[in-house]
Order: C-alpha cells, then structure tokens, then sequence
C-alpha cells in the first residue's frame, strides 16, 4: 500500500518534473556545447595559423589557403561589411512599414487587424528562405537591372530587400504586442487631456512601447545577420568591399555556406570559416544581451511608473 | 531524500539519452541534407553483409552503398546508381551532395563508402590520410566557358587563351576589346575552394589567379549557368554535364578548339579532369560491383549522353 503510494508519487511528481529539468538542462548545455565547439575549432585560426585578431577584423585581404600549411590572408572586413550593410539596409526599409503596421493592427484597427492582419503578416514569418531568395533572383534582380539600367542586378539593394521582407513579420509582430501591452489607462488619460489619437499613440504609446520595440528591432536584425540562402542568391558574391548599394559583395553567413563543402578540413580556410562562424555566434548573443537589456529597461520603467502612480 | 536521488537520476538519464541520440546525430547532419541517416548508420553493417554477399553468386548482390560528395559529378552518380539498381534490385545506393572536400571527408572518415571529388585526396586531405584511400577514375569531366547569347551573337564564338586569361584576371573588362559588343564583361565564378574553378585555373588560364574582387561567385553550377543566362556580358564556366539539352547560354572555343567530349578525347581541348570516387582501402564487393558497372562499356554510352567522357575512350592521359 505504502509502495503503492509513493509510487504514484513519483510518476505524478518526480518523473515528470525530472523530465522538465532533462529538457531545461539538455537545451542549456546544447548552447554551452556549440559555443564551446566554436572557440575550439575558430581559434585555430589565431593559435595554429598566427593570424592576429586585428587582421581577422580589420583586414580586407581574403586569401586563405586552402591547405593545412597556411600562410594566406584571412580578413574578413570585406563580409563583416557586407553583412553590416545589407542588414542595415534592410532594417531601415523595414523599420518604417514594421512600425506602421503595428500601430495600425494595434491602435487603428484593432479587430480587422487581430482577425486579418495578424495572421497574413505571420503567413510571411513562415515563408521557407529559399523562396524569398528564388523570388528575389527571378523578379527582384531583372526589376533592379530594368528599372536603374544596369547590367547586373545582383546587388546589396536586392539583398537589403529581400532581407527586409523577411524581418518583417518579426518586427511588425513583436512591436505589436509591446504596443499592445501598454497600459489602457495611459491611453484614456491621454484621450481624457483633450488628445487626439495620433497625439495619443505618438506622444504616448510608442515612448511607453519603446523597449519593447526596439527589442523587436533587434530580433529582427539578427534574424537578418544569420540569413544565408536568400542572401546568396540575390547578392552576387564578389569578395571585395562595397562602394554603393549596386555593389556586389559578400557577407559572412554567404562566404561560409559557399565554401565549407568544398574547404579542406582543419585547413587555413576551413579554420578562417570556422572563426567567422564564431564570429556570427558572438553577434547573436550581443543580439540577445541586447533584447534582455532593453527588457530590463522597460521593467525597471514600469516599475518606476507603479511607484510614481502610488 | 530517495526521492530525490532517483528524480535527479532520471533527470541525468535522460539528459544522456539525449545528449546521445544527438550525438550520432552530429556525426550524420554532416552527411546529409535529409533522410538518409538511416542509411548511413547502416554503413557498418553493410560491410557484414556484403561478407555474406561475398560468397554468393554476383547476379544477386544485396547490401548498401553510401557515397557523399562532388556534386558535379552527382547527376552522374545518381542515373549509374538507378540503372545499377536495375541490376540488382536489393543493392540500396545513396548519393549526397555536399562537395569535394566533404566527400573525402567523409570517406576518410569511414561515414560514407564512396568519396566523390573532382580534384585528387591529397589536396584536400592530410598526406597520412590520402594514402589510405583507393582512386577510382570513374570518368573524364570537360569544363567549358560559357557565355550570355548576345556575346556570342555579336561575334565572339572563340577566345585565345591570352584573351581568356586577360578576361578572367579582370585585365580586359570591354567586350569590344576582344571583338564583341560594347558591353562590360561580367565574371561569373565559382568560389575558391570549387574543384571546378582549381580545374579551369589550371587547364584554361594557366594557373592564373581568376580576379575574385571583380566576379560573381556563384555556389553551384547549376545557380552559375542561370546568371550567365540572364546576365548581359556575362561569362563563366561549367561541366558539359550541365549544357545538355538547351542550356540558353553559348560555349566559346579555346583557340579555335570547341569544347566537346570528341576533342576531349583527341587531345585538343584542354580543360578537363578526371573525377574520382574514392574508397578507403579496396572496396568490398557490392562498391566495386557499382564502381566496375560505372566504367563499364555497357554504360559508356549513357555517360556520354549526360555529358561526361569515357576515362577507356582518352587518348591522352596528361595534359
């Protein structure tokens, strides 16, 4: 009976919380793994082939060699530029039409945005890469070539696009429910002082939004930053730095899909890939510390704001 | 307090279970883009099999084959092992992509049986490494440059190999200058590490470096001939595996000499290589089978028909 008992015990209790806490734990140290998988094989770039780190960063000479003996030339300026650019273009196209459709899904037509908007703009979220890429290489490129009259379509343009086509989802989405969150009160308060609703949602809602905004923003930039295929497709991969928006270039997520099957393994350029890729890994969690500071920020403003109202 | 103990101990079980499952895993994501892991775990036990196989008569061979690599030579593979399977229907043949250098890899590795790659083990390999594995010269590969039709509609059908090298180290950048329109040349490449590139470098420009900081690298040659395709001025190069049928694209001539599997064969058309399939050690019966039907007279024809050269038919072996 008293077996019974404590057996029911534990299959109700301790089985399942133990299998909570595999699953918390495994997740956990999967991330330790991959990081520390990514020093191990990235630092051979610095410890067995001397390269110095100013060189990795601020060099635009790309040359490994494709041998265990090394003695090229591992810049990587051209594709940490690359990437900077597209995603930076990409983040100011989306930002303005992100933020739009927030504040209209939210603040100006809430029901036809919960009931139709919302659920389109998540149907974007779920659109597999490589058809934004195959998109952008079949109507975007001949578009760029037809409409600038250029020769070559292929450019940071057409990948700052399509980049910005995919973060959309993401920003509009997670600026929504910051916006959302926001506090009814502060809304008819303002309405109550004589504000008009654009007054309201300007001077009101998004300041109180902000944090969370932002964080959106910055989702949605490292969602960009680690994007390959699409990228690769549209942006005609010249290892040299960008001099306009038409430029053709590389970034460091295109580099490292167009090389690693075919690099020799534990050569100069398979370690450079490698410390790219430790590269990449060490922006996304910039990314990430980033969203937690600035939703820190917002709980330490709404706590101040919960005060102030006392 | 022994509840405790035996939570805990659940917790770390399974953590390991996990952490195992997904080890294995790792091993193979490298492999393959999709569902073949299967097969590939089922390598080791194929050896057994085909111990077994070993004493039986060759008509009903039975086992696997895993190959990864090369993914010019992939079409290749892929229609031999369709016709093989015909052959033999309980031999189950399993080709990736994934590249030359991953192929050997992989091989060196013992993951997969067969290695495909389009330049030899040693470049990409450790010597030590190299040496362990077996060259199987299954075909010739001819690389040609390609252009965009209204290149080759405006007069340029044939380059010398000083033109060709003046265009590809980025030296000569109008069309006008070697006879055609006026149009901007665009390089369309292949990136560094590319079997196909080190094969046109060396055999078409000479070993000079191709001007990575003016052309477009593409990922795979499929991706290339489209951009040449689309790309006004364009000019690039591929397998003739890939200008089958109506590729919309115009080869050009080195020197006068068109590239074609005859010319090849003769000698006079420079740019080509042997592909390899490469096994660790001598490989057992069931790979061999598959890699003698490859080189076999029987499928000679349907090679050339995909556009790759008979290794039997050279009558040249250098270059």
């Amino acid at each position: 009976m008293k077996k019974n008992k404590s057996y029911g015990m534990f299959s109700k209790e301790y089985f399942w919380r133990g299998l909570m806490t595999a699953g918390g734990l495994f997740v956990i140290i999967l991330t330790i793994v991959i990081g520390a998988f990514l020093i191990y094989k990235g630092s051979d770039t610095f410890t067995v082939y001397g390269h110095s780190l100013g060189e990795f960063l601020g060099s635009a000479d790309w040359e490994p060699m494709d041998n265990s003996e090394g003695g090229g030339a591992v810049g990587a300026l051209i594709f940490i530029v690359g990437s900077l650019c597209t995603c930076g273009l990409a983040l100011l196209i989306s930002t303005p039409f992100s933020l739009g459709s927030a504040i209209f899904m939210t603040e100006i037509s809430p029901k036809f945005g919960e009931k139709f908007y919302r659920p389109v703009v998540e149907i974007f979220a779920g659109i597999p890469s490589v058809v934004y890429g195959w998109v952008g290489l079949t109507v975007l490129v001949p578009a760029i070539k037809t409409v600038f009259n250029r020769q070559v379509g292929h450019s940071i343009l057409a990948a700052g696009l399509v980049l910005a086509l995919m973060i959309f989802p993401t920003i509009t989405t997670m600026a929504a429910d910051a916006i959302r969150s926001v506090s009814d009160d502060c809304r008819k308060a303002a309405y109550g002082l004589g504000s008009t609703r654009w007054q309201t949602t300007y001077r009101i809602v998004i300041p109180a939004a902000a944090p969370g905004i932002i964080s959106g923003i910055i989702m949605g930039l490292a969602r960009a930053f680690g994007e390959a295929l699409a990228v690769a497709m549209v942006i005609g991969q010249t290892t040299a730095l960008p001099t306009s928006i038409f430029s053709t270039t590389k970034t460091l997520t295109t580099e490292i899909a167009a090389q690693m099957g075919n690099a020799m393994e534990g050569g100069e350029m398979k370690s450079a890939l490698w410390t790219m890729a430790l590269l990449l890994f060490l922006v996304s969690l910039l990314f990430i510390w980033l969203i937690h500071f600035c939703g820190s920020r917002q709980l330490a403003k709404e706590k101040k704001d919960a005060k102030g109202k006392k | 307090m022994k509840k405790k103990v035996v939570s805990i101990l659940t917790a770390v079980t399974l953590c390991a279970a996990m952490l195992a499952g997904c080890g294995g895993g790792a091993d193979d994501a490298a492999t393959t883009e999709t569902t073949e892991t299967n097969e590939t775990a089922d390598a080791a036990d194929s050896t057994e099999e085909t111990a077994d196989a070993a004493e039986q008569p060759a008509a009903d061979l039975s086992g696997t084959i895993t190959a990864a690599g090369s993914s010019a030579l992939k079409p290749l593979a892929d229609d031999a092992a369709d016709a093989f399977a015909e052959l033999y229907p309980d031999v189950a043949i399993t080709i990736d992509a994934g590249g030359s250098g991953e192929g050997l890899k992989q091989v060196s590795e013992g993951t997969v049986d067969i290695g495909n790659s389009d330049v030899p083990a040693e470049d990409k390999l450790e010597a030590d490494q190299a040496a362990e594995l077996v060259d199987h010269q299954v075909c010739v590969i001819t690389m040609a440059p390609i252009v965009n039709p209204d290149v080759a509609e405006a007069g340029v059908t044939s380059l010398t190999k000083d033109q060709l090298i003046s265009i590809f180290t980025g030296e000569t950048t109008n069309w006008s200058e070697v006879g055609g329109p006026d149009e901007d040349i665009v390089l369309v490449t292949r990136p560094t590490s590319s079997g196909t590139r080190a094969t046109f470098q060396q055999y078409a420009l000479d070993g000079n470096e191709e001007a990575s900081n003016a052309s477009m690298e593409t990922d795979d040659s499929g991706v290339l001939l489209q951009n040449v395709k689309d790309t006004k001025g364009a000019i690039g190069y591929v397998a003739l595996s890939y200008l089958t049928g109506d590729p919309g694209v115009a080869t050009v001539a080195i020197d006068g000499v068109e590239p074609t599997l005859e010319n090849t064969y003769n000698g006079t058309y420079p740019v080509w290589t042997y592909e390899h399939m490469y096994t660790k050690g001598e490989p057992n019966e069931v790979v061999n089978a598959f890699l003698q039907y490859i080189m076999s007279s029987d499928y000679g024809p349907r090679m050339e028909e995909l556009g790759y050269g008979v290794s039997a038919n050279m009558t040249v072996t250098e270059h």
